[in-house]
């Protein structure tokens, strides 16, 4: 569990005490996949760095599995380090060392285990990361999958229970994104480590977090489990980038409202309800006739959902509502 | 052309080059020996480093300023008191080696601090990250990635100490340096003169080529 208690961070710039970070109150709990996501210079990546206090706030605690990280001395400080996982955007591999040397690095840093032992943990890593034909390559010698690849080999080496993921996938194609992301999902599961995932992709919280947090300007301004801040956004910086990864031109959409008859409404289907034909039943039953607007059937994590943005018009368009929402749909009337 | 060389003294040549390699090498491994961890310390008490230290930064900066500011001829003269106490004399090949390692060690410290700042800050914080020290993340991780730009650091600092050593012959240090004043500029000997500087500049030349394979053979990017 990781909890951020009254956290500030101010930086001096040219005399001007500037404040990059304040966050009131967020926790993270043990084994769930923890999305943060905001622009750049949200204070995303700096809220990541005080877990491990790569970066130290001038105010409040950070809490981890009960122990305040702040105020560990400096031995104790590197002992608690190698119980955190770190991967990064550019994946910060040694381009001096081969795959299996960069992956037996923290193994070595640590110190204790023995030569033959590091060896056998290195090769099982890289099975489970898929590289195990690559161990004596340079890492200049890899794709960008292979060497994310080859940071959460890396990361996992000292076997963390937590990992911590910044832009992992920011600087790969959208395939490997989703290849890195199944990678970490399966990981999470299979080894019930605790994630926190920083991007600035909605998509990528979409397919493995659990929860997340929205951040702007320094603050986290919503919070919640992914499928509630995803389909029913609330601060304006979630509905951007909900809109963003749906992409949604969002002027043409109000156009499209302004054209439609009748009334709007949004459906959204969550889980079993995605497949079941409730629409037409419903639609049928009190004669009401409908145009989509907008929609988009897809998976939040393993959870399949549905939202549709329709016109209604005829028939009895109260009523119809009514069953929906009897049924399990959510209904949101737009105008 | 027998006739022109005929002030050339083909074993004194040899001698000459050989007494050069010598100065240069010897010299160049206690170069080594102190600008390495004089920019170790340049770069980790350097601004937002591992160390950071102004007042010790300001001050071993200061220091390495102070000792590249002094023209060479003048650290050799300088040198002469230092230099009989530390080797017994000031002439000859012993008596050259303490003021060239006095005048590469600095150059050679900045080019330390200059190969490591080139590493990318992304590796320095993964490796804290880990846990490590500073001491394992110098030579874990700083010293390895920084091989290529520290090996050319070496090429430059031995070309440099090449040209210090002909210097050192100004105040009879030996070698080609102390042949070409002595013969070429003293007697009027050009063709001695000629055979010197052309050795030098085939031995500068092998230290760039051979620094250059080298910094190829350790490139991982």
């Amino acid at each position: 569990m990781i909890e951020f208690d009254g956290v500030r961070k101010t930086y001096r710039v040219r005399g001007q005490e500037v404040l990059a970070l304040d966050v009131e109150r967020l926790t993270i709990e043990r084994g769930e996949v923890f999305g943060i996501v905001g622009h750049s210079g949200a204070g995303k990546s700096t809220l990541l760095r005080l877990v491990n206090l790569l970066e130290r706030p001038s105010q409040g605690r950070v809490v981890v599995e009960g122990e305040d990280v702040t105020r560990l001395a400096p031995a104790q400080l590197r002992a608690f380090r190698r119980r955190i996982g770190m991967i990064f955007q550019h994946f910060n591999l040694l381009s001096s060392k081969t795959v299996a040397e960069n992956v037996a690095f923290p193994l070595k840093i640590a110190g204790t285990e023995s030569k033959a032992a590091i060896a056998a943990r290195v090769e099982e890593l890289l099975a489970l990361v898929g590289l195990s034909e690559h161990a004596g390559k340079y890492p200049a010698q890899l794709s960008g999958g292979q060497k994310q690849r080859v940071g959460i080999a890396r990361a996992l080496a000292c076997r963390p229970s937590i990992l911590l993921s910044d832009e992992a996938t920011s600087a790969l194609d959208p395939q490997t994104t989703r290849s890195v992301l199944q990678l970490l999902s399966d990981i999470n599961r299979r080894l019930g480590l605790t994630i926190v995932l920083v991007t600035h992709e909605m998509d990528a919280v979409r397919r493995v977090c659990d929860r997340v947090a929205v951040m702007d300007g320094g603050r986290v301004v919503e919070t919640g489990p992914v499928s509630e801040v995803f389909l029913h956004p609330q601060h304006p910086t979630t509905r951007e980038f909900v809109l963003e990864s749906e992409h949604v031109d969002t002027q043409e959409f109000q156009e499209s409202l302004q054209q439609a008859a009748g009334r709007v409404v949004r459906l959204t289907f969550k889980g079993e309800a995605t497949y079941r034909p409730l629409l037409g039943e419903v639609v049928r039953r009190f004669g009401v006739d409908f145009s989509i607007l907008a929609g988009r059937i897809d998976h939040i994590k393993d959870v399949p959902y549905g939202q549709l943005t329709l016109s209604l018009v005829g028939g009895d368009v109260e009523e119809a509502l009514r069953a929906l929402a009897a049924a399990g749909v959510d209904v949101e009337v737009l105008r | 052309m027998a006739q022109w060389l005929v002030n050339v003294d083909w074993l004194e040549i040899g001698r000459a080059c050989w007494d050069t390699v010598l100065m240069v090498g010897v010299s160049l491994f206690f170069v080594v020996l102190l600008g390495l961890p004089l920019g170790i310390a340049l770069f980790l008490t350097g601004k937002r480093q591992l160390l950071e230290q102004p007042l010790v930064y300001a001050l071993l900066s200061f220091v390495v300023n102070l000792l590249r500011s002094v023209p060479f001829v003048i650290l050799l003269i300088v040198m002469i008191p230092v230099t009989v106490v530390l080797v017994g004399t000031s002439l000859g090949v012993p008596g050259a080696i303490p003021p060239l390692v006095v005048g590469g060690a600095p150059l050679f410290a900045r080019l330390v601090e200059t190969a490591l700042r080139e590493v990318d800050r992304g590796i320095v914080e993964a490796t804290q990250a880990m846990g490590a020290t500073v001491p394992q993340i110098v030579f874990g991780a700083l010293l390895p990635e920084a091989l290529p730009g520290l090996i050319a650091g070496v090429t430059v600092t031995s070309i440099t100490l090449v040209s210090y050593a002909a210097m050192s012959g100004v105040i009879g240090g030996g070698g080609l340096g102390d042949l070409a004043i002595r013969f070429g500029y003293q007697r009027f000997q050009t063709d001695v003169m000629v055979i010197t500087v052309a050795l030098l500049v085939v031995l500068v030349q092998l230290l760039q080529m051979l620094g250059d394979r080298l910094v190829l053979r350790f490139s991982r990017r």
